[in-house]
């Protein structure tokens, strides 16, 4: 029971961090990204091939994972998705359906379509018991690393000069402009963080969610019910809806199979009906 | 001027205006006439017929939602998929005849959009393209769990429809598999076309550009939204049961999330709000995906996505606009006078 929730939650932490890069550009920057889990899947194809072909230790391959998946996403943000900042959803949603088509096809061409194994240090594997509870040393390790990102963020967005200039630029860019604020530069810096989590979160999750060329689709809907039903205000949101898509996906999983995906949808449909704008929304 | 008469008058400019515009153009009556040509001179290729004309008709159901109501939907499989089932179930319990069928199928489909419509008609286009999603997903995943009544992953084999009207068998050529699916899809664009020539057209128009000040003239806005969202799934479970009835066989990928963006795409191509968008860009489609699957099999996807993203960076408004132009110039080499407004799509501020 414990461990299920344990697991849960580590589900969820990652879902977080793979999620929070949407998050920020949905909510803030009021962008349907769509191909997010492109980037995640970037971030997990970095950590297999640099253990299988350089046999670089696990957490080497980390921050190299997160460095690839934010370059690649600040070269499409000015090369691309500049242009689209103020076009209609639709045309956000198209353009980005058409970036994740293009990246399971690449992916399949170049690496192959089978399933990639990642396999973890030693010191990462096994349980431990703790206070009777069976504890993944993994996932304990998942939680952990989540949990520091998830202060990090906050503290960021709410504390610092570059957070209050995100805010800034995010509510009214002109004059954020006018005040001097580089908003091209704010967001394409955030675009590209935001990203570069969500290639960590691939990296981090390649053992637990599975990796092959068809993850953006798989875990396109997690991305964005984790977004939706947390609100797009704040992190806080979306941190707690990822917890409770984690845990109710897991104990889901495990005590009623039949149902497989059957619990999140509705869970997520009923939020939806309860409250529209997302769970921590304040009215816009 | 007294006011009854001034309204009087209103009313009177708004019914001839919507007259006018319900009037049959050449360039609508030579597209009917190439497609018929194309089904007399193309008998070998009558089961790519079929297949485009149920393409066209799920693209026309998704036009006159998006392109005439500006619903954003992400899982309009939800009611293609549910009209093909429910067609394939039909046959194999009792039900054979493929028109009854079709009805029946309609029916459930528009009830499901209308049920569901209450979902979609909340929040913002974010929430909207979640639910369409959602709804979608859970369907299929019932599709997919329903083992004993749908076949689960094996999907449902056996569905062997009657005669059409009792006179035409289905045979193997798809002869008439896509005479049947060509003659509904008429039909139904013949209701479509009467539906967006109403009044009732005319107010999802102007909710479409402007809900606020649509609701402040009086047009009860989400009344209208959920009639048109319950009329677009009626037609997208048609689409299904023409499916499921001419090729006999039923799968899951009906539900597929795949199924909801190719339409989405085709309707793109085409371009929305002229109800001829779904059709020609269902043609376009189909003849591009042959072309490409002969030259690379595997990478049809990469090149669907390379599409999506060039079509949307050379902005759709402005290629509409070009494709307009080109097409009035040829009309106007052949002497067909006004026919080049046929295919146009109303500016907002034009009108009666």
């Amino acid at each position: 029971m414990l461990t299920i929730l344990f697991d849960g939650i580590a589900y969820g932490m990652l879902l977080f961090v793979l999620a929070c890069g949407l998050a920020v550009t949905l909510g803030l920057m009021n962008f349907v990204n769509l191909a997010h889990g492109a980037f995640a899947m970037l971030g997990g194809y970095v950590t297999v091939l640099m253990m299988e072909k350089l046999g670089a230790p696990f957490l080497v391959t980390l921050p190299c994972a997160f460095l690839a998946a934010a370059a690649l996403g600040l070269v499409l943000e000015r090369a691309l998705y500049r242009h689209l900042y103020r076009r209609s959803h639709l045309d956000q949603v198209l353009f980005s359906i058409g970036i994740v088509f293009m990246a399971v096809s690449a992916t399949d061409y170049f690496l192959g379509s089978e399933q990639r194994i990642i396999k973890l240090p030693a010191y990462l594997q096994g349980r431990v018991e703790v206070l009777g509870v069976s504890i993944g040393i993994y996932r304990a390790f998942i939680i952990v690393i989540c949990g520091l990102i998830a202060v990090a963020l906050q503290l960021i967005l709410a504390r610092t000069r570059f957070g209050s200039r995100l805010r800034a630029a995010v509510d009214d860019p002109r004059v954020a402009q006018g005040l001097g604020i580089d908003v091209n530069t704010v967001f394409a810096v955030t675009f590209a963080a935001g990203c570069g989590l969500a290639g960590l979160g691939g990296a981090l999750g390649a053992e637990i969610l599975g990796l092959d060329p068809i993850f953006p689709l798989k875990f396109m809907i997690y991305f964005l019910i984790v977004v939706t039903v947390g609100g797009t205000s704040s992190i806080t949101g979306p941190f707690i809806a990822s917890l409770i898509l984690g845990i109710a996906d897991v104990a889901g999983k495990y005590y009623v199979p039949a149902f497989g995906a059957f619990v999140i949808y509705t869970v997520m449909i009923v939020i939806l009906i309860l409250r529209p704008q997302g769970l921590m929304a304040r009215a816009r | 001027m007294s006011r009854a008469d001034a309204n009087a008058n209103v009313a009177a400019n708004v019914a001839s205006g919507l007259a006018r515009r319900a009037r049959w153009r050449p360039g609508e009556i030579v597209f009917w006439v190439v497609v018929i040509l194309a089904l007399i001179a193309l008998p070998s290729r009558a089961l790519l017929i079929n297949e485009i004309a149920i393409l066209a008709l799920f693209a026309l159901s998704l036009d006159l939602v998006l392109g005439y109501a500006g619903i954003v939907s992400l899982g309009h499989a939800a009611f293609f998929g549910t009209g093909a089932y429910l067609a394939g179930l039909l046959t194999k319990n009792g039900i054979p005849d493929p028109l009854i069928g079709l009805a029946i199928c309609g029916v459930v489909a528009g009830a499901l959009g209308l049920a569901t419509s209450l979902l979609v008609l909340r929040g913002s286009d974010l929430t909207r393209l979640m639910v369409t999603l959602g709804v979608a997903l859970v369907l299929g995943e019932i599709a997919n769990q329903a083992t004993s009544i749908t076949g689960g992953a094996d999907g449902l084999q056996g569905v062997s429809p009657g005669a059409v009207l009792g006179l035409f068998a289905f045979d193997i050529f798809g002869r008439t598999a896509s005479l049947y699916s060509t003659a509904v899809l008429f039909a139904m664009f013949l209701i479509a076309r009467c539906i967006v020539n109403s009044p009732f057209g005319l107010s999802l128009r102007s909710i479409r550009d402007n809900p606020l000040r649509a609701a402040a003239i009086g047009i009860p806005v989400s009344g209208r939204l959920i009639a048109v969202y319950g009329i677009g799934a009626a037609y997208a479970g048609v689409a299904g049961a023409l499916l499921a009835q001419t090729t006999q066989f039923v799968s899951l990928d009906v539900f597929d999330f795949n199924r909801s963006a190719d339409v989405l795409l085709v309707l793109i191509i085409g371009g929305t709000g002229y109800l001829y968008g779904g059709l020609v860009g269902a043609a376009v489609f189909r003849v591009l995906q042959d072309l490409i699957a002969t030259l690379t099999p595997q990478h049809w996807l990469f090149w669907i996505g390379a599409l999506l993203v060039a079509l949307v960076l050379v902005r759709r408004d402005r290629l509409q606009r070009y494709a307009q132009a080109g097409a009035s110039i040829i009309a106007g080499r052949l002497g067909l006078g006004r026919g080049h407004g046929a295919l146009r799509r109303h500016a907002p501020g034009e009108g009666p």
